[in-house]
């Protein structure tokens, strides 16, 4: 069992390589922030020589360690919230603006119950820092339709009983709304691997199955 | 006034029928809200400080460092120097600070000294124990005599591993004081009628003082029936801080201290003749749940022979104490049972099938029950045409059968229902009981919909608060047959009031009145009616409330199940990879109420079993003491594209429908094990002896060689 997971988070620059493994971009973070990493990696070299050389004007785009301003534009609307730069976009978005759709689970990027679209793409938002999302367009589930206003992908949820529990759901729509958007006739065998980065606990894959296959117009409905 | 009775097959317009979701939109737009998305005005976060050893003194603690920190604004000892840890990730301090970054910080800033004590977490091998508590030995006949008689003769090992409840929505809470001596918690439980007697109680005011909330619940699979220590924490947090608590688990905590089904392994012996009777059973197992050891499987499991003896030992572990998860006991002595059978199967060169068969009248009144269902299911995977004898595949990967029974209960549990008929037609039931996802809420919506011949718009049902009517805690499938009867006893006393009140306008006794339709009518005359907002309009401005309860008068419900499961699996015989290619499981439960949520919950319980058949263990360090995999990463559970083709048959109609309505939750999930470890036996050729089917495990079986 590897499944095939969503784009890795997406981020403004390109170019800037990400980390891979090991400790976390967050974890380290926030490992900072308490003052436990006091002899690692940066202390002993690149902040310790940045620091000595820095200017008054470098400094000032060292971030934190306190609150600072951010601004974030989720479902077309303009959010500004102060928030520390090692919070998680899904923590700034469940503890700071009360959209609580995307969930916490695995809280590691493997779940996908976080998922929301980040320009487009698929991201595990309790990997991106908060930050880092700036400038993106944001795109949570509460943005994608209301209970009276249901997106088809979630009527299809509805109408195939896609749901027990629904904590996974959230995240399950969206990871299927990007994934449509990349590919709007999957084959069954492409759904399972596109899908592969969500999990769901109580077992309705079947019916996210065939909810996906309604949309694309392929499936007879079994509901 | 009619009997309590559920309408005829012929009368039913939404009992039995194929009904969606009512709470599915607020699931699919995330407008749903969950214990862990209640945010509250001035909320603080709860992070818990927990114990890095399996077995550990606590010879200091202090939390004057974490105490100072800007943003902390409380800090409690869990236990203190002198206590005793026994699990890893027992809970030591508890913190509670402005956000959840800054109490993670203050939990980092606690310094606990600790005495290393030693630890036992790996139970598998019994003479490794250092503490054993051995049952009684349960025995019927003689089988030292029948086994030593035996025509034939098999001996196995089989076992299953401790597994995680991995729930979704972690365990917690959010807890809220409203004044001195009044609380709110909005918790994720499986218990909302139960949950305030147990806070209580520990925090030292009325139960009548505290409220329990959960409209929604993201997953508990048995795992959240208590208040836990963290949510007593979380309330007297509240209480010093004068603030709103929310405290959820992490993901490690979560899977290491939050639920586990204990491991069961077990050595076997058979005794057959060369029909295929089985004429001995003799079982030796144990296992462990953690700290308090562990039940004891039901061995054999579904059959009864004349000669069978089985004795359990419990094995205390220095791991977290584990809850009840999907059918306790069930799944464990369903795979020991199953596998031996179908060992002997083997070795007789027998289609299992016929085995089963042949054994199967010794359960006596299901017998029939199975009968059908087997019957049903080989149909289902074309058995006929798909089984071979075992090891008979050839290449690469192997293809096998295999299948296994179940047994549950599902007794209604006790319930409460208050149910109101508005003089503006709207029908609403209020229960304290909860849905898990399992279609509670839209059952209830059924039974008033039908009882009052209204559609389902014009009902309402809420849940999910401990102010409402108590009902039971949602375990062991007992809540559809205790929420329904409840719910329909409250709605027929309803109805009869009403009929009573309008019975006038219709020149007719509340007795020769119907509804059905929309409409309240005269039976047999249907154009004597009025509609049924006319009719609830003659209440003028006061609403009807009658109450209903289970147990009650009348036959609404009963208990006792079958179930036959069957597996298709492919083999790498080099990698040792499984794959499902599909399942079948065929499933009575009385009469069911809404077929669609009944199917989701087969096929959830079937993706549950080929996970735990698959890929879930709590894998624990004999040299640390610590869970391995404590994270959703190496804790893996069954993705989209891991669980095949599953297909689901309801058993309905006549011999079902008329027992009444019984619990689903339990029995669909306690075969997949043992179905699947025998369709890998029937592949391979060899016995896998123990779950989960891992790539190594089925390797090393390989190399092993066949079974005796």
């Amino acid at each position: 069992m590897a499944p095939d997971k969503p784009d890795k988070p997406h981020k403004a620059d390109k170019n800037e390589p990400r980390p891979t493994s090991g400790v976390s971009r967050r974890d380290f973070l926030r490992g900072s922030a308490a003052g436990a990493v006091s002899t690692g990696l940066l202390s002993g070299g690149l902040v310790g020589a940045a620091t000595q050389t820095e200017t008054a004007e470098q400094a000032a785009d060292i971030a934190g360690p306190g609150p600072i301003p951010m601004a974030f534009r989720i479902n077309g609307d303009r959010h500004t919230v102060n928030l520390e730069p090692r919070v998680t976009l899904l923590d700034a978005l469940r503890n700071y603006m009360d959209l609580t759709g995307a969930k916490r689970v695995c809280d590691r990027a493997t779940c996908g119950a976080c998922t929301v679209l980040l320009d487009g793409k698929p991201a595990y938002a309790c990997s991106v820092l908060a930050i880092e999302a700036q400038g993106e367009e944001i795109l949570t589930i509460e943005g994608l339709g209301t209970p009276n206003r249901m997106h088809p992908l979630q009527s299809a949820f509805v109408e195939n009983d896609a749901q027990q529990c629904g904590f996974c759901t959230p995240g399950f729509v969206l990871a299927c709304k990007a994934f449509l958007d990349k590919n709007s006739d999957p084959t069954i065998e492409q759904i399972e691997k596109g899908l592969g980065g969500n999990l769901c606990r109580c077992g309705t894959y079947m019916g996210i199955r065939q909810a996906v296959l309604d949309v694309t117009g392929k499936g007879a409905t079994n509901g | 006034m009619a009997e309590y009775t559920w309408p005829e097959t012929k009368d039913r317009s939404l009992i039995g029928k194929r009904i969606t979701r009512l709470d599915g939109p607020l699931k699919s737009t995330g407008t749903a809200k969950y214990s862990f998305d209640v945010n509250r005005p001035g909320m603080l976060f709860a992070k818990v400080l927990r114990s890095p050893h399996a077995h550990a003194r606590i010879k200091s603690i202090d939390v004057s460092t974490a105490k100072a920190m800007p943003g902390v604004k409380a800090v409690r000892v869990i236990q203190d120097a002198g206590a005793e840890i026994k699990w890893s990730l027992d809970e030591v301090a508890v913190v509670a600070a402005t956000t959840e970054d800054i109490a993670q910080d203050a939990v980092a800033a606690i310094q606990v000294e600790y005495e290393v004590l030693p630890h036992f977490v790996n139970e598998e091998n019994l003479t490794a124990a250092p503490e054993t508590k051995p049952a009684q030995e349960e025995t019927t006949g003689d089988p030292a005599t029948a086994m030593a008689a035996a025509e034939v003769k098999t001996k196995g090992e089989y076992g299953t591993a401790m597994i995680a409840h991995c729930c979704l929505e972690p365990h917690g809470q959010v807890a809220e004081w409203t004044d001195a001596e009044h609380v709110t918690v909005w918790a994720s439980t499986q218990n909302v009628s139960g949950i305030p007697g147990q806070i209580a109680e520990k925090v030292g005011i009325p139960a009548a003082n505290v409220r329990c909330i959960t409209p929604f619940m993201g997953g508990g699979f048995g795992s959240k029936f208590s208040a836990d220590r963290w949510g007593i924490e979380g309330v007297e947090l509240a209480r010093e801080t004068g603030a709103p608590v929310k405290l959820m688990l992490e993901r490690d905590a979560e899977i290491a201290v939050a639920g586990g089904r204990p491991s069961a392994f077990a050595e076997v012996e058979v005794g057959a003749s060369r029909d295929g009777t089985v004429t001995a059973w003799s079982s030796k197992s144990w296992g462990t749940g953690g700290v308090g050891g562990s039940g004891t499987p039901p061995l054999p499991y579904v059959f009864k022979f004349e000669n069978q003896t089985h004795q359990h030992t419990s094995v205390p572990t220095n791991v977290g104490a584990s809850r009840a998860w999907r059918a306790p006991n069930h799944p464990q002595g369903c795979l020991i049972t199953m596998s031996a059978l179908e060992d002997m199967a083997a070795k007789l060169n027998m289609d299992p099938i016929d085995l089963f068969r042949k054994n199967i009248s010794t359960d006596g009144k299901r017998a029939s029950v199975y009968e059908e269902e087997l019957g049903k299911a080989a149909e289902l995977i074309d058995w006929k045409r798909n089984w071979h004898p075992r090891g008979a595949g050839s290449g690469q990967v192997r293809r096998g059968l295999g299948l296994a029974l179940h047994t549950w209960g599902g007794r209604a549990h006790r319930s409460n229902c208050e149910v109101i008929v508005y003089p503006d037609g709207l029908v609403e039931a209020k229960l304290g009981s909860q849905d898990l996802g399992t279609g509670t809420i839209t059952v209830i919506a059924i039974v008033l919909a039908e009882t009052f011949g209204i559609p389902l718009e014009w009902t309402k049902v809420a849940l999910g608060d401990s102010h409402f009517p108590a009902s039971g805690p949602s375990g062991g499938s007992t809540t559809v047959g205790g929420v329904s009867s409840s719910t329909r006893r409250g709605a027929m006393d309803a109805r009869q009031q009403l009929f009573e009140r309008v019975a006038p306008y219709l020149e007719a006794t509340a007795d020769e009145l119907e509804a059905k339709d929309g409409t309240v009518r005269i039976k047999g005359a249907p154009n004597r009616s009025m509609t049924w907002k006319e009719a609830a309009a003659k209440l003028g401005v006061n609403p009807i409330t009658t109450s209903g309860s289970n147990p009650g008068p009348g036959k609404l419900n009963d208990s006792g199940v079958g179930g036959v499961q069957m597996a298709d699996v492919s083999v790498d015989m080099e990698t040792g990879v499984v794959k499902i290619n599909k399942m079948v499981a065929v499933q009575d439960c009385g009469l069911i109420i809404n077929i669609k949520t009944a199917e989701s919950q087969v096929y959830g319980a079937l993706i549950m079993g080929i996970t735990y058949a698959l890929t879930e263990e709590k894998i624990f360090d004999p040299v640390t003491g610590q869970l391995l995999n404590g994270d959703m990463e190496f804790y893996k559970l069954a993705g989209i594209g891991d669980v095949g083709e599953l297909v689901v048959h309801m058993m309905t109609g006549p011999g079902y429908d008329e027992r009444g309505v019984i619990g689903l939750g339990e029995p669909p999930v306690i075969s997949p094990g043992a179905a699947i470890s025998n369709a890998v036996a029937n592949a391979t050729g060899v016995r896998v002896p123990n779950l989960p089917l891992t790539a190594n495990r089925v390797i090393a079986a390989l190399e092993k060689g066949g079974v005796d």
